[in-house]
């Protein structure tokens, strides 16, 4: 594959002549991220460059879409993307997780940072791929242990279940969100109450969800119709959007600051400036709230995303 | 087509509906089938996900169920065809959905507690929710060709023309539901709408069976 294609094409006319050109120039302007790995899964195709020390997990490149994860192979902690950094902004308000479900494994760094920072931890992550399972594994350094687990599971029956069993967890991120294609069916107020249904009386929900498109507004009507009044965590730098939510009554600006500043030497190891975040959190109500609820009766996601 | 005159009472035995009315409804049969297949994904996704199995799942059930009907269409076809009978099928067709509408939670609850494979979750509830209402649809096809053809050289015309439309029917009720129905209305109501069109064209093949029967035998006299 690496061979250099145009060599192969025979210059016999302007049109062939044109295309060697055109091969040559995109060999040139990727040149310098190789793909090391990729294979067509159930879901999507799933591609693994690197790019010097930066290597990438990406998911239908031939689209477009962009990096899933990221890491620096020399320094493996260092988190890359604000949407995995973010997804930490809800120690501020459980400080100390001891269960933690994961929706969406992609590279693995969300459930390796935990194990790392609270090795006593139980971290359950559901992966609907097998396929981005053994991705993980073989390129971005995850492993499971005892007390760190993978489940190949669709996140809805998943957390069903859970809930049927009485299951508790105290920490939970929602990031089944990334890619081309939202799971509609984890959209709507009828997950979101099963998901309420395992949460402790403490526990903290974290869900990476779309900052732009009409989307935005039927989400935030959603987590708001279930959850009440929720923080909404948004970076300068990133387009992502957090949902943090709990149960009971949110935490006060300066309670969040407090805590950010016991955690806050823990979390530089990883890239996380954790006290830049209690500021960024907001309550206020910037959404059309006339939008309508997502429910498993009504929730066109990935229609809503096009406009 | 003109010899088709002299041999056209020898195969329909009993005054036949109009053929535009038996392609029409052939359209109506189409759309609901792909409508409800749509939906299928929808209504199962909150017991069994949205994985490609479940997808298989359904598509496996709807595919048998239509299998099914269509041998047991056929073989009610062959005696004498009865547009009443026709009738009946898009009436039961539109009634065996109502459990999907009423009861799908009662059915898929009980699956989603004994099996915990979601694949084998999914097939079980779908034969339980879809398999009946889609082998009567499946009914329609061969029953509608057994009415529409008068002469045997016209067999494989007329079986050629009621497959286009009732496919075309699917085509347009796939995209119209994954497009925009779901886009504007609730799954609910777009199952109330495909229970609607069913038991309204059951309704309207009987009113005109009766109307023509009657003509027929005034005209006979």
């Amino acid at each position: 594959m690496n061979k250099p294609l145009y060599l192969t094409l025979r210059p016999v006319g302007s049109v062939e002549l044109f295309f060697s050109a055109l091969l040559l120039f995109s060999f040139s302007v990727t040149a310098s991220a190789e793909t090391i790995h990729e294979e067509r899964s159930k879901y999507r195709d799933i591609a693994v460059t690197q790019n010097g020390d930066r290597r990438c997990l990406l998911f239908n490149v031939h689209r477009g879409d962009r990096n899933q994860t990221c890491l620096y192979v020399s320094e493996p902690d260092r988190l890359v993307f604000d949407y995995t950094k973010m997804s930490f902004a809800g120690l501020l308000l459980k400080p100390a997780p001891e269960k933690i479900l994961i929706i969406g494994l992609g590279g693995g760094s969300l459930p390796l940072t935990f194990n790392d920072l609270f090795p006593d931890a139980q971290i359950d992550t559901i992966e609907i791929d097998d396929a981005v399972v053994r991705v993980a594994k073989q390129f971005f350094f995850f492993e499971e242990n005892e007390n760190m687990k993978v489940y190949v599971d669709d996140g809805r029956p998943f957390i069903k279940r859970a809930s049927i069993r009485k299951q508790k967890y105290d920490y939970i991120v929602l990031d089944a969100f990334s890619g081309d294609y939202i799971p509609e069916h984890m959209l709507t107020q009828e997950f979101l109450e099963e998901v309420k249904s395992i949460m402790t009386d403490d526990g903290v929900l974290v869900a990476n969800t779309f900052s732009t498109s009409r989307l935005y507004d039927h989400e935030s009507v959603t987590y708001q119709r279930v959850f009440g009044e929720f923080y909404n965590f948004r970076l300068p730098t990133s387009g992502n959007r957090i949902i943090i939510a709990q149960l009971g009554e949110l935490p006060s600006q300066n309670e969040l600051i407090a805590v950010a500043e016991q955690l806050k030497a823990r979390m530089v190891k990883y890239g996380v400036s954790l006290d830049e975040y209690p500021r960024r959190l907001s309550t206020r109500v910037d959404w059309d709230m006339s939008r309508r609820v997502l429910t498993d009766q009504y929730s066109p996601g990935n229609l809503l995303r096009e406009n | 087509m003109t010899k088709s005159k002299e041999n056209s009472n020898s195969l329909a035995s009993e005054k036949s509906l109009p053929q535009t009315l038996v392609v029409c409804m052939a359209f109506v049969s189409g759309f609901t089938i792909m409508t409800v297949e749509m939906l299928g994904a929808r209504i199962l996704a909150p017991y069994f996900g949205g994985s490609l199995s479940v997808w298989g799942s359904i598509i496996t059930i709807f595919m048998l169920a239509l299998a099914t009907g269509y041998l047991i269409g056929g073989r009610l076809s062959t005696r004498s065809p009865s547009p009443a009978l026709y009738g009946g099928f898009f009436i039961g067709a539109g009634l065996t959905l109502l459990p999907i509408l009423l009861f799908s939670d009662a059915v898929m609850e009980p699956v989603f507690l004994r099996i915990e494979d979601p694949r084998y979750g999914s097939l079980f509830a779908s034969i339980f929710l879809f398999f009946i209402p889609t082998s009567i649809l499946g009914m329609i096809s061969p029953y509608s060709v057994r009415l529409m053809v008068k002469t045997q050289q016209q067999s494989g015309h007329v079986a050629g023309l009621l497959f286009f439309v009732s496919t075309v029917g699917s085509a347009v009720g796939t995209l119209g539901t994954s497009f925009y129905f779901v886009l504007w209305l609730e799954v609910n109501q777009i199952l109330w709408g495909a229970v609607g069109a069913l038991v309204v064209a059951g309704g309207i093949i009987l009113t005109v069976n009766s109307l023509v029967n009657r003509r027929g035998s005034s005209a006979d006299e």
